[in-house]
């Protein structure tokens, strides 16, 4: 038995209907697919809730591995193990397509905008180093309280990682994704073990195996819309 | 068994008085020592000591992520201290119209008692949650949209609900004949009520007052689901990028710096009182 973590609610476009067991989204398709590689059958993976705030609890984790957005930095490393890098995701920046910020060429128009951001994602610190804004971002719970407070204009962009920036602006109307660009850690994610897990060179193994044979870009293309034509601001 | 002493002077006595006392303050000593040393003891050789230690108490991340939150409780004080005050004034309004008995004022006193009902039924946070989503979206004009003004007024309807409710209480344990002797020597109502009943009861309220005030110390937190930065925001934004909780113990020990010295102070006030009542009921009607 593999058991698999992940946070609940569970945002698309890397789990849907907030059910990690069904296999659709990107990262229920990566965690099966490191467990096919790890030998384990579809039926032989179990997933259980694990809060991100809890997830890098010292002590006894209730996971072989969690799979929830997490980016490897070398802080966080310092508390658990992290598998190779499966991904690697840019910030991307969500604007009103009728406000003053939806047409910036460079990250300095950006400067005087309320930003809003999601807790323990790593956009408020690409925020505060890259963007630099002149007044300090707003930090909400969960990603509904940030497009909430986006809808009551209490916030004039949301930064979050560029993949969720495409599922958001589905959701809300008149809303456009003004442009992405690179956190100073470099936004690689990768699958959460606890610190020394014997599972963690194995877990890297797979995914390395999945990143050279394609089936993680595979993936990528199947649940991830592509980012192409987003411009790069710097 | 062995006879009982026989104490048969005043000194006897005496003495035997100090040998228990001198006995009991050592059985005490060696039972706290053993006690907070066996904890202590067990905590520390625990086998995951080490890693509770860097994950809880890292000097190095205590000393990086303090200032941050530090500056982040400064906005929490500004917060509880405005908030006491709206508090206050809004809790006495609503205690005074659900004490004054005069019949024009019966639709207050419904309101009052729906409000005062409401108010105390709804969780804080979801007060937080609705007044700071729900009230800007209406888009009024004139309504406030700064996310910390909107949490300190979903605060202050809360715990306007309950001071009003001590505040009641308050007025109502003031004797009727000190109103009664405040308009027979020509104060006029307002007035007796102004410098007779309310100072009397507020002071008599004085204790479960500031209890309720230190439990809004510690629920201004909430106010950051809404957005600002506040001190247990800042610290669980350091915790999330470092994976490591020593900024919310920093933070924890911030709140402690405020909330025990009040806790002493409300101690202080509540054996006052007591000593009060207790000379009033020792030399009996004065």
């Amino acid at each position: 038995m593999l058991t698999v973590a992940t946070d609940s609610p569970a945002y698309p476009p890397y789990f849907e209907d907030n059910k990690p067991s069904n296999g659709k989204g990107f990262e229920s398709a990566v965690a099966y697919a490191i467990a096919t590689k790890l030998g384990f059958d579809k039926s032989e993976v179990k997933w259980v809730t694990e809060p991100f705030d809890s997830s890098y609890a010292p002590g006894p984790k209730s996971f072989d591995f969690d799979i929830n957005e997490i980016s490897i930095t070398k802080p966080r490393e310092k508390a658990v193990d992290f598998s190779a890098p499966y991904y690697t995701n840019p910030q991307g920046i969500i604007v009103s397509s009728d406000s003053k910020y939806a047409h910036v060429t460079s990250l300095a128009g950006l400067r005087g905008a309320k930003i809003g951001v999601q807790i323990g994602s790593t956009s408020l610190d690409a925020t505060n180093e890259v963007i630099k804004p002149s007044s300090q971002p707003d930090v909400f719970n969960t990603s509904n309280d940030v497009v909430a407070a986006f809808k009551i204009h209490r916030v004039d962009a949301i930064v979050v990682d560029l993949a969720t920036a495409f599922e958001l602006i589905s959701e809300i109307k008149h809303s456009t994704i003004a442009g992405q660009f690179t956190a100073p850690g470099g936004d690689n994610w990768g699958v959460l073990l606890s610190k020394g897990s014997k599972l963690t060179p194995c877990v890297s193994q797979a995914v390395n195996a999945l990143q050279s044979d394609g089936t993680l870009a595979a993936l990528n293309k199947r649940w991830i819309a592509s980012a192409a034509n987003v411009p790069e601001l710097h | 068994m062995s006879a009982l002493p026989t104490l048969t002077t005043k000194q006897d006595r005496a003495s035997e008085h100090r040998r228990r006392a001198r006995r009991s303050i050592t059985i005490s000593t060696i039972s706290t020592i053993v006690v907070i040393g066996g904890l202590v003891t067990y905590v520390l050789t625990s086998p995951g000591w080490p890693t509770v230690r860097q994950d809880f108490f890292s000097a190095s991340v205590f000393r990086a992520s303090f200032p941050a939150i530090l500056s982040g409780f400064w906005l929490d004080v500004k917060l509880f201290l405005v908030v006491e005050v709206a508090v206050l004034v809004l809790g006495l309004v609503i205690a005074l119209i659900r004490t004054i008995n005069a019949p024009v004022l019966f639709p207050l006193r419904v309101l009052a008692v729906i409000y005062v009902d409401v108010m105390r039924g709804i969780p804080t946070i979801l007060l937080v949650y609705i007044i700071g989503f729900a009230v800007p979206a209406l888009d009024l004009s004139g309504v406030p949209t700064n996310p910390t003004v909107l949490g300190g007024i979903a605060l202050t309807l809360c715990y306007s609900a309950y001071v009003s409710e001590v505040l009641r209480a308050g007025l109502e344990s003031i004797h009727p004949s000190q109103a009664g002797a405040a308009l027979a020597l020509g104060l006029t109502p307002t007035q007796s009520l102004r410098y007779v009943v309310v100072p009397q009861a507020v002071r008599r309220v004085i204790p479960p007052l500031m209890n309720d005030f230190l439990a809004l110390q510690k629920d201004v937190a909430l106010v950051s689901i809404i957005g600002p930065q506040e001190a247990f925001r800042v610290a669980q934004i350091y915790a999330a990028s470092q994976f490591n909780y020593t900024p919310l113990l920093a933070a924890t020990a911030l709140y402690l710096c405020v909330t025990i010295p009040t806790t002493r102070i409300v101690d202080r006030l509540q054996a006052r009182s007591r000593r009060e009542r207790g000379g009033v009921l020792a030399f009996g009607p004065r």
